[in-house]
Formats: structure tokens, sequence, C-alpha cells
């Protein structure tokens, strides 16, 4: 088992305040790890730092052994970013912005065959069909599968998705999770940031919860917090008859109860 | 004399011939620069820019006097390149981060770029009217050595813009994927402001610096309404300015009118038309036929639902 992130003593302050507090995060090959916490938590945020879009202040940050920076073996590395508006003054295909993808560190020229590419990685999502349509046309969820192909089309070993089934409708969260389960069964190492596990309740093995910018728990899924797992929540947990997350495996239902 | 022989007379007229040659260059190469900064809705970053050249004119001025060259306005274009390309390395670093907010910082340079051109050019032993010509444009006065500066500088335009487009677009679009993917984000948007200055310049003899921004951003505009794609917003862009730059220098051949003014009223009127027709365009294009809902299965339970 090699690891593919390191994250040591990781300190990053915004605008003044200090979001994370000496984190430290291990992920090892292959392994689906999900990064939970209430709004505010700084999960985002340390998805961000991980992959270099903020900067951070203490700490290191490793990807595949390297440090951020021109050494960071960029191919390997897939990110979708929590948005939902892909589109801007000037209309973009859905294409355009998956080939967009395709360059990295210092690959400033699409590579061959970069549209056939494209077009994989669209139809990974089920969106081929759209490829040629603006992206300010399609609905909200399409537009979040675009920018999942975006991070596909790459081919990376490493996937780091921040709250990709937030805003999207049941049956594409369900067609989202069985691409995540192929792709993890592939050997692609699964970074995602949750609010709830959902329907990728069978595939994460392994949960980081924060807290107030610190790693509170790390392990075995915690059950969701009481009052999540009602009946009258029933709509936002699509399979909670599948419910492979363990009841309470720590015991820790009383004491992670992240929607506080 | 047939329509035919005022365009070879005009065609003919070796002042024209440069004039025209400058024009469709320009009209070419503004539109490129002009799709990024649309797309970071930085639109009113080129008139930053100008107005920040003009200061770049009077000092190239001021610098003629002190060298004594033979003619007084013989470095005001290199000022003027020189001062947008400061300004516009300027404006992105305020922009990067983020202190200042983006209008502010270009309303600061629209009244130090003006107030400073004036003051200096006086210095200079020069007055205000010195710098109309730079102001408004002077696209019948430009000499041979002019064409082949506009041709050298739309080379680097075109060059970078058409060239790098994949990875400007990806800036442009998203920068913080960019940033994730390792892409030298800062790098590539200092490119697109040096870029953007070059234009500018480029841009200045045939509109003027007041007028520069609408030759890169209405082309734009009137592309946006056609396409759906960003390089073919981009295409059609420069198709439109080339169109509108050679046909409204080509009117003032007749007409005595200022040619810049004229391109910029063609621009715009393009715009007025494509916005008023498109609809009409859009309703006798046949719509590909059924739902134009993607078809999914409900979120919520319905018992009993409505079928009317």
């Amino acid at each position: 088992m090699t690891d593919v992130l390191t994250a040591t003593g990781l300190r990053v302050s915004l605008g003044g305040a200090t979001i994370l507090h000496d984190v430290d995060l291990t992920v090892t090959d292959g392994e689906v790890v999900g990064l939970l916490g209430a709004n505010g938590s700084g999960k985002s945020t340390l998805v961000r730092a991980l992959v270099g879009v903020v900067p951070h202040e203490r700490g290191t940050v490793r990807l595949f052994g390297e440090p951020l920076g021109r050494r960071t073996p960029w191919k390997r590395i897939g990110y979708v970013p929590q948005r939902v508006a892909v589109g801007s003054g000037v209309p973009a295909t859905a294409h355009e912005v998956v080939i967009s993808g395709l360059l990295h560190g210092r690959r400033l020229v699409p590579p061959r065959h970069a549209r056939r590419r494209a077009s994989e990685a669209l139809e990974l999502v089920g969106l081929d069909h759209l490829g040629h349509r603006a992206c300010q046309e399609l609905s909200g969820g399409q537009q979040q599968r675009v920018l999942i192909a975006r991070a596909l089309v790459r081919r990376p070993d490493l996937l780091l998705l921040d709250e990709p089934v937030a805003g999207v409708d049941l049956p594409s969260q369900q067609a989202f999770a069985d691409a995540l389960r192929d792709l993890a069964a592939t050997g692609t190492t699964v970074v995602v940031v949750l609010h709830e596990l959902g329907a990728l309740a069978p595939l994460v093995r392994r949960a980081v919860v924060l807290r107030h910018g610190r790693v509170v728990h790390d392990g075995a899924p915690p059950a969701p917090a009481p009052g999540h797992a009602g009946p009258s929540h029933d709509h936002v947990h699509p399979h909670e008859d599948v419910g492979s997350a363990p009841a309470d495996p720590l015991g820790l239902s009383g004491t992670v109860g992240w929607t506080a | 004399m047939t329509a035919v022989d005022e365009v070879l007379g005009m065609l003919s007229d070796p002042f024209m011939q440069r004039a025209l040659i400058v024009a469709a260059l320009v009209g070419l190469s503004a539109p490129v620069i002009g799709t990024y900064l649309v797309q970071r809705r930085l639109a009113l970053l080129g008139d930053g820019i100008g107005h920040v050249a003009l200061t770049g004119v009077a000092l190239g001025w001021l610098a003629g006097t002190w060298l004594e060259v033979a003619r007084q306005d013989a470095l005001a274009l290199p000022g003027a390149v020189l001062a947008a390309v400061v300004g516009a390395v300027a404006i992105e670093v305020v922009r990067a981060r983020g202190r200042t907010s983006g209008d502010v910082a270009l309303a600061l340079l629209f009244y130090g770029g003006i107030a400073g051109g004036v003051l200096i050019i006086g210095q200079a032993g020069g007055t205000s009217a010195n710098l109309v010509g730079y102001l408004f444009g002077s696209i019948s006065t430009v000499s041979t050595s002019d064409v082949w500066l506009t041709v050298v500088l739309s080379a680097v335009v075109l060059a970078v813009g058409v060239g790098l487009r994949t990875a400007l677009f990806a800036v442009s679009q998203d920068e913080e994927f960019a940033r994730a993917g390792g892409i030298p984000v800062r790098a590539l948007n200092l490119l697109i402001a040096v870029v953007a200055a070059l234009t500018v310049t480029v841009a200045m003899r045939v509109v003027g610096l007041l007028l520069v921004s609408a030759l890169m951003i209405v082309p734009v505009a009137v592309a946006q309404l056609m396409a759906s794609s960003f390089h073919r917003t981009m295409a059609i862009a420069m198709t439109i300015g080339v169109v509108v730059t050679v046909s409204g220098l080509s009117i003032t051949y007749w007409e005595d009118a200022a040619p810049g003014a004229m391109i910029v009223v063609l621009a715009i009127g393009l715009y007025a038309l494509t916005a008023v027709l498109r609809p009409l365009v859009r309703r006798l294009r046949p719509r590909p036929p059924g739902d134009p809902h993607p078809q999914l299965e409900d979120d919520v339970q319905l018992t009993a639902p409505r079928t009317t």
C-alpha cells in the first residue's frame, strides 16, 4: 500500500481566520474516503488546500510522494470543485469545458485525440449526446456532471470531489454512485466531500469527520446524527434499506453529531 | 463613374491602402482578446488600459522633446505600449490580490490616465489638441512603418490568443480548476493582460483610445448572440471585427466622417440588429421535437397525478 496523499500539520487561514487547525490526513492507494462535517467545518477548504487552490500556512501536502508545485504529477489528479454554475459571459459547450480538463501542469495545448477523449469522458457521465450544447443551457445536475467529466478526462488515479451530488436528483445520484464504484474497482483512489453518505454509503469504507477545522473522527463511517435518520428524513437517504454503514461502529453516533 | 470605379479608386489610393490593411488587422485581432475579457467579466479592462496609454503617449512626447528627436511624436507609440503594459499588469495584480474591487481599480486608472496625459503633454510643450488624434484615432495618417508595426503586433496577439486558446479558455472559464491542475494561472493571467495592452495600442490608430474597447468587446457581444460555443464565438467575432472596420473605413472615404466613430457605430448597429432579429430567426429554425425536460423519475411520490 503506497500513500497517495499525505497532509501533515496542515494549517490554512483565509481572511485572517484559521479555517484548518493542524490537520493530518493520509490516504493510501485504492481507498475511498468520505470527508464529512457540518457546513463551515472546513471540509471544502481541506480539499482545496490539498490541490493547491488555497495556500497553506503551515504543514506539508504530498501527492503521490511529491510536494505541491511543479513536480506534482497533476496528470494523475482529478478535481471536481463545488459549484453548479459553469456558465459565464461567453457561451461554451460541454465538450469545450471537458477538453480544458486535459490541460495540466506544463501542458498548455490539448493532446491529440482530445475530442475523442472528451466524448468518452462525457459518455462516462451519460452526457455524450449533449456535448455540443452550451453549458448554460444544461440543468444544474447536468452541469455538475460536466464538471465530473472534466476531472475524469485525464483518467486520474486520485479523484477529489467536493460535494458532487449536492443539488442532484436521486437517479443521477445513483448513477454517479455506480460510476464511482466502477472507478474505485479499477483502483482509483477517491476523496469525496459529502454532507451525508446517501447513495455512496456502500462505497465509502472510511470517513474523516471535521468539526471546527479539526479532525474529530477517522475510521468507519459513523451513523447519521439523530433526526437525520428518522422517517421524516427519508427523502435524502434514498438507500436507507441498503444502509451498509454500520449502525454505530464505534459508539460515536452520540458524540459525532455533525449536524448540530 | 460607376460604383466599381469608385471602389477601384479607393483601393488605388496609397493612404487608403495602408489604412485598410491596418483596419483589417485590428478588426481581426482585437476581438480575439476581447473574447477572453468578456469571459472574465473584464469587459472594461480595455478602456482602463486605453486611458493609461494616453499618459504613455504624453510621456513619449516628453521623452521625444528631451531627446530632441526629429518628429515630436516619434516616441508616442512606444510610450503608449510601455504604459499600457505596465497598466495592464498593475490591474491584473490588483485583481489577483482581491484587495480593491476591480471596478474601483479601473476607475482610478480611467481618471489617472487622462489627467496624467493632459498634464504631461503640457510639460512636453504640446497642448491637449495634440492628444485628440490618439483619443479618437488618426487612421488616415498611417505611415508605412506604422503598417509594419501593426502587422507585428497583431501577429503576436493572434499567435497567443489563438495558439493558446484552450489554456486561456481554461484559466478564464474556471480559475480554481486550472489552479488545481497545476496550470501556471498567474503567468497566463499576466499574458492575457499584456496581450490586451498590445491590442489596445494596435487599435489606438484606428478607433482611438476612447473607443478602443468597443472594437474588442462589441463584436464579441454580437457573436455571443449567435453562437453556442466558445470557439465559434471567437471566430464570428473576428469576422465581424474585420467587416465593420473595413466597411466603416470605406464609408468615410466617400462620406466625410470620423472613421473610428463610424466603425464603432456600425458595430453597435449590428448588435442592435442581431438582438432584434434573433428571436425571429429562432422561431424560423425548426426546433428538435419532443420534451426539453430530461426524462427522469420524480423525486416525490404522487398518489394521483393530475393529467391535465
